[in-house]
């Protein structure tokens, strides 16, 4: 246990890092698949069905990653999983109404009667909205610190706004992957026109995370830290002309590049949270409660961490295992 | 105002709890029936299996996906309402939820995805381990939880420094005295539950004329796998109980709603318990023989009620006429289930007449039988876990000492919506079983997820 160093000191950094690239894949992986729903109005009915038929077998793992990071947050850093979830009761509480409601959709309404298949349909879309709504209003809420002011609720309500058209961007990127034709069509003007809620989501939180304190503003903006930083921002720039110039020209004869978008769209993502992270750290409760601060004992962080590390490479594993069996385009769902 | 708020969220987390069970308690059984079916089908490539698997892999995928988003619900509730809980016992508590999100989640989720649209993407060994790993990863996430669900009722294996738990021996918190008991009852009130629904949902679909070779080895494996196990469950529950009243003696007189502690203790059929006064009010009981259940000696001594109190005034045992009244429904069905079970399974031996040994009134028994289980497990957690109280973690800390300082309209707000939601899921999920059954009655395909789309776009097949 000694090995590394004080493990009061290496413990809480591992987890924190675990914690994050849950998070992490959490929003690209679920944020693909929110995103197909929250454009689920602007789809026909058969290809309602092509783009469930896209993310049905994806989903339900997806949204573990959700699980795992509220379970990290939980076990690693229990005082700050308190603090943050009693500061964001209700759009937690939204949250996961909306992911019941788009959860239970996808099994009710391929098995419910014919008529009922619409109602289920809004279920699908209205549980997308609300829980891509509400995680951008909480990651509005968790940049300006949590505290429960007008300012900070109009901020929020603009990053709900920002995710959410964010996610419907990452989500039309999958489409594109995963469908073909008519729909590919369709999706590559829906990643045009949900493009810009990724860059200003992105900006609306660079710009505002470095005057919320000075901490943060000092960490960006002195010598020689914003050197090392620079590459950041160029490279989203550049990733971001990239998929533009890549989605005029979209779709490319034989089905070419049809994968660009979503990686792009990844890579636009990382960053993004990279660059959150880098400023947050090392605080896990916004300027008031450190990693450090907030983790449990190290030797039960330890039990964690001998789990983790034989469980996270074989679920990363059994996870690309099942992305490449379903790989290709979406087919119908069957289950014969 | 504070109150208001401790009740509030203890109605919540139980709302949320009873409506969450209901799911894991059918998916733990039916994975591995499943699985039953499927090497059954490798083994004898009879059609019929295959048809018993195709009709309840969908009612396990709907139930599946009600248990993943209750569950989800389950892990937040923790923080928005019970954030005392994690602070004090979290060394304890958060490994063991770790290994079941890491164990058995991740399993169940990721190869649910190949059950389920896999058969004819992969080879039929690999679908068959899908089938094998969804089933196990569910028995491994029920362990886990009643893992930690155990500790709370019969902690150990801690030590506490400046108010929070640290953990000194894992063995110890994991198999905590309760756990075996309490994991086995689970487990087979789960198969139980699952034979049941089985059991009436074909009667159903044998009544309405859909007589298949299907259906019928489905309720033929049903009834019989009910028969076996309800006996075992009653042992089993019984060797649990005598494990409670080693371990939490308030919450066993509450369930026999015995004030007095006494020798040659009656066993109470039915009383209306008096909490202000302290007594049971029409009693009914058979002399003597709660004393010969709980200790086997027909004057044995039986700790009562009024030992849990302090002296000065402070109550440490549960509120009886829950645990009471719970305690009697639970085992209401249990018999009622041996009698059924037992009665069905004479018929279908009965001159070898299998199914069709089985009268009409029977098949509509069945019918009314096929939520039983759900019943019977809600009763039998409301039993255990109401008869915890006051504490949370027994002995370690009190429940109001872990709710969150929402205020209680807030809370209000979000306990209506929930309970809305799910009274309308609960509605659909029971309406779409059975018109799953009627559809497949009629033989109609339900072997499609999504409605095969005319050629309104050119269809590409999968790069292979």
């Amino acid at each position: 246990m000694y090995y590394f160093g004080d493990p009061t000191i290496w413990l809480p950094f591992v987890f924190a890092g675990l914690m994050g690239a849950s998070i992490l894949i959490y929003v690209v992986l679920d944020g693909f698949d929110l995103g197909v729903g929250v454009l689920f109005p602007f789809a026909n009915d058969d290809e309602k069905d092509r783009m469930i038929a896209s993310i049905g077998p994806f989903w339900d793992a997806n949204e573990t990653w959700l699980v795992l990071a509220v379970g990290l947050l939980l076990v690693a850093f229990p005082s700050a999983h308190g603090a943050i979830l009693t500061a964001l009761y209700l759009p937690v509480a939204i949250m996961l109404i909306g992911l019941i409601l788009r959860g239970v959709a996808f099994e009710f309404r391929a098995k419910a009667p014919a008529p009922h298949k619409r109602l289920w349909n809004n279920a699908f879309f209205a549980g997308s909205l609300m829980t891509s709504l509400s995680q951008g209003f909480m990651l509005g809420m968790y940049v300006m610190g949590l505290e429960w002011t007008w300012l900070n609720f109009a901020f929020a309500l603009l990053t709900a706004v920002f995710l959410t058209v964010g996610y419907s961007f990452i989500g039309a990127t999958w489409v594109i992957h995963k469908t073909s034709a008519a729909l590919q069509i369709k999706a590559v003007d829906w990643a045009k026109g949900g493009i810009w809620g990724l860059i200003l989501g992105i900006g609306a939180v660079s710009l505002a995370t470095p005057f919320v304190s000075t901490r943060i503003f000092d960490k960006w903006f002195s010598w020689p830290e914003a050197l090392y930083l620079v590459p950041l921002p160029i490279l989203s720039a550049l990733l971001v002309y990239w998929l533009w110039a890549m989605l005029r020209k979209m779709p490319y004869p034989e089905d070419r590049r049809s994968w660009q978008p979503f990686a792009a769209a990844t890579a636009l993502w990382v960053m993004a949270f990279g660059g959150m992270a880098y400023s947050f750290y090392p605080y896990v409760v916004p300027e008031q409660i450190t990693i450090y601060e907030a983790a449990s004992a190290p030797e039960s962080l330890f039990i964690i961490l001998i789990g983790t590390c034989v469980v996270l490479p074989t679920i990363m594993a059994y996870t690309v295992m099942s992305y490449f069996i379903f790989r290709g385009k979406a087919t119908e769902l069957r289950y014969d | 105002m504070e109150l208001e708020t401790l009740l509030l969220s203890r109605i919540q987390f139980a709302a949320n709890i009873s409506f969450h069970i209901l799911f894991p308690t059918i998916t733990i059984a039916l994975g591995w029936v499943l699985l039953f079916f499927k090497l059954r089908y490798n083994r004898t490539g009879e059609e019929r299996w295959m048809e018993a698997y195709r009709f309840w892999v969908k009612i396990f995928a709907l139930s599946f996906a009600m248990g993943v988003v209750s569950g989800i619900t389950m892990s937040f509730q923790f923080g928005t309402n019970w954030p005392g809980f994690m602070e004090k016992v979290g060394n304890i508590a958060g490994p063991l939820l770790a290994y079941e999100i890491m164990t058995a989640f991740f399993l169940e989720a990721v190869f649910l995805g190949i059950m389920l649209f896999g058969f004819s993407r992969v080879p039929n060994w690999v679908h068959t381990m899908a089938t094998f790993l969804v089933a196990f990863g569910t028995l491994m996430s029920a362990f886990w939880i009643i893992v930690l669900n155990s500790w709370m009722h019969t902690p150990q294996g801690f030590e506490m420094i400046d108010g929070v738990a640290h953990a000194t021996d894992w063995s110890a918190i994991i198999f905590n005295p309760s756990m075996p008991y309490r994991f086995t009852h689970m487990v087979l009130a789960s198969f139980l539950t699952v034979s049941f629904l089985i059991a009436g949902i074909s009667a159903f679909r044998w009544l309405i004329g859909g007589k298949t070779e299907g259906v019928r080895v489905a309720l033929k494996t049903a009834i019989v796998a009910a028969a076996l196990l309800i006996p075992v469950q009653i042992l089993v529950g019984d060797f649990h109980g005598l494990n409670t009243k080693e371990y939490q003696p308030a919450k066993v007189a509450a369930m026999e709603g015995n004030w007095e502690t006494g020798t040659g203790v009656p066993l109470i059929l039915f009383a209306i318990p008096d909490e202000e006064a302290r007594e049971n009010k029409f009693e009914i009981g058979i002399p003597k023989l709660a004393s010969f259940i709980l200790t086997h000696d027909w004057n044995g001594e039986v700790k009562g009620l009024n030992d849990f109190v302090t002296d000065d005034g402070e109550v440490l045992h549960p509120r009886v006429s829950p645990v009471f009244w719970s305690f009697r429904v639970m085992v209401g069905t249990g018999l009622l289930m041996l009698l059924v079970s037992w009665t069905a399974t004479y018929m279908i031996m009965r001159r070898k007449r299998g199914v069709e040994g089985l009268p009409k009134p029977m098949l509509y028994a069945l019918v009314g039988m096929s939520f039983s289980g759900w019943l019977a497990t809600l009763a039998g957690w409301y039993t255990t876990e109401i008869g915890r109280q006051p504490w949370l973690v027994h002995g370690v800390m009190s429940t109001k000492e872990a709710v969150a300082d929402v205020p209680a309209p807030l809370v209000l707000s979000t306990l209506i919506a929930y309970l809305v939601v799910y009274a309308a899921l609960l509605a659909a999920y029971i309406f779409v079983i059975f018109y799953l059954a009627r559809k497949a009655a009629k033989g109609e395909s339900i072997g499609t997820r999504i409605a095969p789309t005319p050629a309104a776009a050119p269809r590409p097949m999968p790069a292979e």
